[in-house]
């Protein structure tokens, strides 16, 4: 029995494959055909012309508005102030501030020693899971942990561990090192501060680095160290001559991205020192921030953003390039 | 019989619903206005909003209340403000705010309402009024009435200082009782005979002071000290001119009398302390002394390990030039975009009776009103009512101009750069801030 389309016991009956059979011819011929009428290129510019939109709402013209805004003397908390075109005077004036300079040697210092020590951990640590030794998925997992974590949870629970009076890692260091756990602060000291954002920096992401490089292990085929094996090549041979070279793409990876966080970090150190003490751990963009939404010098921080973003921008692609030689080796 | 049923169960569900809506409803709701105040989230806030039950009782209007913890209450509220925001019909906005949110149109000017209302100015501590409602400074222009008045002040462990072995190794020390420190070099000394001592087998130390970096502590803190020392904004006959007022020699020692008393009397790791932080140090038994706002002096008095006869309140004290502290508090104004300006206003109408301002002061608030803090009683009304109607005799306040905001960031800055980062001298820092204030009044287009 034929069902009739549109009767309760009908559908009841329909399979599923038959129930979309059934909705194709439920659709109108003329319908159909001016679908299908449409060409390959008319259904791409279709299916992408929402993404564009978007992109252009929320990527494109705020940096085009940026860029405008860093030319004027716009406040946002002054609206009814009447807009001059300044031209170049904020980026005249953001490129000799010694203020500034400052804060950017900060974040140089933070992100090369960020890079640094989790590049370094980070393969280390990807090397010994590699080897897949009893428990590796465990201890996986456990070192996973702290990139889990929000920033702002990290930031707030790390002050309390070096808090020195009551602080966990004061206590480890006086535990080893013999001083008193009070003698020394970590946040409030000029020259330990610096040292004490890497330290939880290095903490929270050394993992991250980790899985990258550990992908990039996973990646090398056995058949070319069973080969070297062959050769009778050493182990410290095997890894200066196939591991590091064929993960190496991995490893920059991770470092770039990596460095284009570090670059822009803010909310942990904010949490930690807040900057401080003085402007020890002032980075780029607590000035930025400071400037924008504190003192609400908004042409004057859109013109700090477009310098900071054309510093990223241009060192991501000059390193994006090396990248891809050492891919294409 | 059908239609019998139909009406019966017409009529329960009229009964039930009557029942309902009474039961679940204020006459706020009734009325269906409900009107929302923004301030900090802080032991006052919850007084108000004590208080405030009774201005629903009373009008009928709902309240809401937005409080937002002190470390983002600026960030929070002036981007609201700065957003044409319509969240807050009532704030409590920071005494610094009022040059800014007068000239950017986001206060509703009061002259008119109070006028029409009966509301006088006079009636209230002159300092507040200046400092909370008027903008441009002492001019009768009125954009907000004073709600909460507040100052730096100090507390200190009473029964510390009555202990007979701590007694007598001050006099040792000092050659003079311990007592309520008259000057800030006294208060030094108290806090550095403290720092490091063992009492009740557990070390101690000397003062907990503002260092905070991120937002206002540390330029609270400071100020207090400065003033003390002769420290002036500007030149009284000339509006701006700073130079030889803000980084005058006697300012100079003011600043190193503060970093001095940071390095030698606080506990470690109190390189960015503020309110809160200040209550950890003081409630956990860690510090001697104590600077904090009056605000929270109600509740540490109430606390049952370190309160009650255990602490014991003071002024800040002299200093070589003056005796001055730091204001706190502020004012409550209706924000412009408002779209509920009567009710608002209605609330202000309400909060400014002689009534309620007693029992904002009897609640845990602290009433502005001369009719309170003139009454003869009000000295004796709480432990630390004497010390804080003497505060309000003598306080000072920052900048208040629309660039605040600027003008605290620099001195945050050069402050701590000096007091905790070790950075330059004091001359540097405060020829430093000044050089800052003025590229900041500079691009504003004051001329000085």
């Amino acid at each position: 029995m034929i069902p009739v389309p549109g009767s309760v016991h009908a559908m009841n009956e329909l399979s599923a494959s038959s129930r979309i059979t059934y909705r194709a011819v439920r659709v109108r011929p003329g319908v159909a055909r001016r679908i299908r009428g449409l060409s390959d290129k008319t259904l791409a510019w279709l299916f992408i012309t929402p993404t564009i939109v978007l992109l252009l709402a929320i990527n494109i013209f705020p940096l085009l508005w940026t860029i405008y805004l860093s030319f004027t003397n716009y406040r946002a908390n002054r609206a009814n102030v009447p807009t001059i075109w300044l031209g170049a005077d904020w980026y005249q004036s953001i490129l000799t501030d010694p203020d500034i300079w400052a804060a950017m040697q900060v974040t140089a210092h933070f992100v090369i020693w960020t890079v640094v020590i989790e590049t370094v951990l980070g393969f280390g640590l990807a090397y010994l899971i590699d080897k897949k030794f009893r428990g590796h998925g465990l201890w996986t997992t456990i070192i996973l942990l702290p990139m889990m974590l929000s920033p702002a949870v990290v930031g707030n629970f790390w002050t309390f561990l070096y808090q020195p009076q009551i602080g966990l890692f004061n206590y480890v260091v006086a535990f080893f090192s013999g001083r008193d756990a009070s003698s020394f602060q970590m946040l409030g000291d000029v020259t330990l501060s610096p040292w004490a954002i890497v330290i939880v920096d290095a903490w929270m992401w050394t993992p991250y680095v980790m899985l990258i490089c550990l992908a990039g292990l996973r990646s090398i085929p056995d058949y070319i160290f069973e080969a070297a094996e062959v050769d009778r090549a050493s182990k410290w041979r095997q890894f200066w001559s196939i591991t590091l070279p064929m993960a190496l793409p991995f490893i920059m990876l991770a470092v770039l991205f990596r460095g284009i966080e570090n670059f822009k970090m803010f909310d942990m150190v904010n949490l930690l020192t807040g900057g401080g003490p003085g402007s020890t751990t002032e980075v780029a963009s607590i000035t930025l921030k400071r400037a924008a939404f504190e003192s609400w010098r908004t042409g004057y921080s859109s013109a700090f953003a477009i310098i900071l973003f054309v510093t990223v921008f241009g060192l991501a692609n000059i390193y994006v390039k090396a990248l891809n030689k050492v891919k294409s080796r | 019989m059908k239609r019998t049923l139909k009406a019966l169960v017409v009529a329960c569900g009229a009964v039930v619903s009557a029942l309902g809506v009474g039961a679940g409803t204020t006459p706020a709701q009734a009325q269906g206005k409900t009107i929302t105040l923004c301030w900090a989230a802080w032991d006052p806030a919850n007084a108000l909003v004590e208080l405030s039950k009774d201005f629903t009782a009373k009008s009928g209007i709902g309240m809401k209340f937005e409080f937002v913890p002190w470390t983002n209450y600026a960030d929070r509220f002036l981007n609201e403000l700065n957003s044409h925001g319509q969240l807050c019909d009532l704030i409590i906005g920071d005494s610094q705010w009022i040059g800014g949110a007068a000239e950017n149109g986001q206060y509703v000017k009061l002259n008119d309402f109070f006028k029409k209302e009966g509301i006088s100015m006079d009636d209230y501590m002159p300092a507040t009024v200046v400092g909370y409602s008027e903008w441009p400074k002492n001019t009768p222009n009125y954009w907000a009435l004073p709600a909460m008045g507040d100052a730096v002040g100090w507390t200190y462990r009473k029964d510390w200082f009555a202990r007979p072995d701590v007694q007598k190794d001050f006099k040792a020390k000092y050659g003079r009782d311990i007592g309520v420190p008259k000057t800030l070099d006294e208060l030094k000394d108290i806090a550095q005979f403290f720092q490091g001592r063992e009492i009740d087998g557990k070390k101690v130390y000397g003062a907990s002071i503002y260092t905070e970096r991120g937002s206002e502590g540390i330029t609270m803190g400071v100020s207090s000290y400065l003033y003390d020392y002769g420290f002036k904004y500007d030149d009284p006959k000339k509006p701006y001119a700073m130079d030889g007022f803000v980084n005058s020699a006697s300012a100079v020692k003011g600043l190193e009398a503060y970093k001095d008393l940071y390095k030698c009397c606080t506990p470690p790791g109190a390189s960015n302390s503020y309110m809160s932080e200040g209550l950890d140090a003081f409630k956990s038994g860690q510090v001697a002394l104590q600077m904090n706002f009056f605000a929270f002096l109600p509740g540490l008095y109430k606390d049952p390990n370190v309160g009650g006869d255990k602490i014991g309140f003071f002024v800040n004290p002299a200093g070589p030039a003056a005796q001055a502290t730091q204001l706190g508090g502020q004012g409550i104004s209706v924000v412009s975009y408002s779209k509920n300006q009567a009710e608002a206003l209605q609330y202000i109408k309400w909060f400014a009776g002689g009534d309620v301002q007693k029992k904002w002061w009897a609640l845990g608030g602290y009433s502005c009103a001369k009719s309170v803090l003139n009454d003869p009683s009000f000295p004796n009304s709480a432990p630390f009512a004497k010390e804080f109607l003497q505060s309000m005799g003598m306080v000072v306040d920052f900048w208040a101009e629309p660039s605040y905001a600027q003008l605290l960031q620099a001195e945050q800055k050069r402050v701590h750069d000096y007091v905790v980062a070790d950075k330059g001298t004091a001359q540097e820092a405060l020829d430093g801030l000044v050089k800052d204030w003025k590229a900041v009044f500079k691009e504003e287009g004051k001329k000085f």
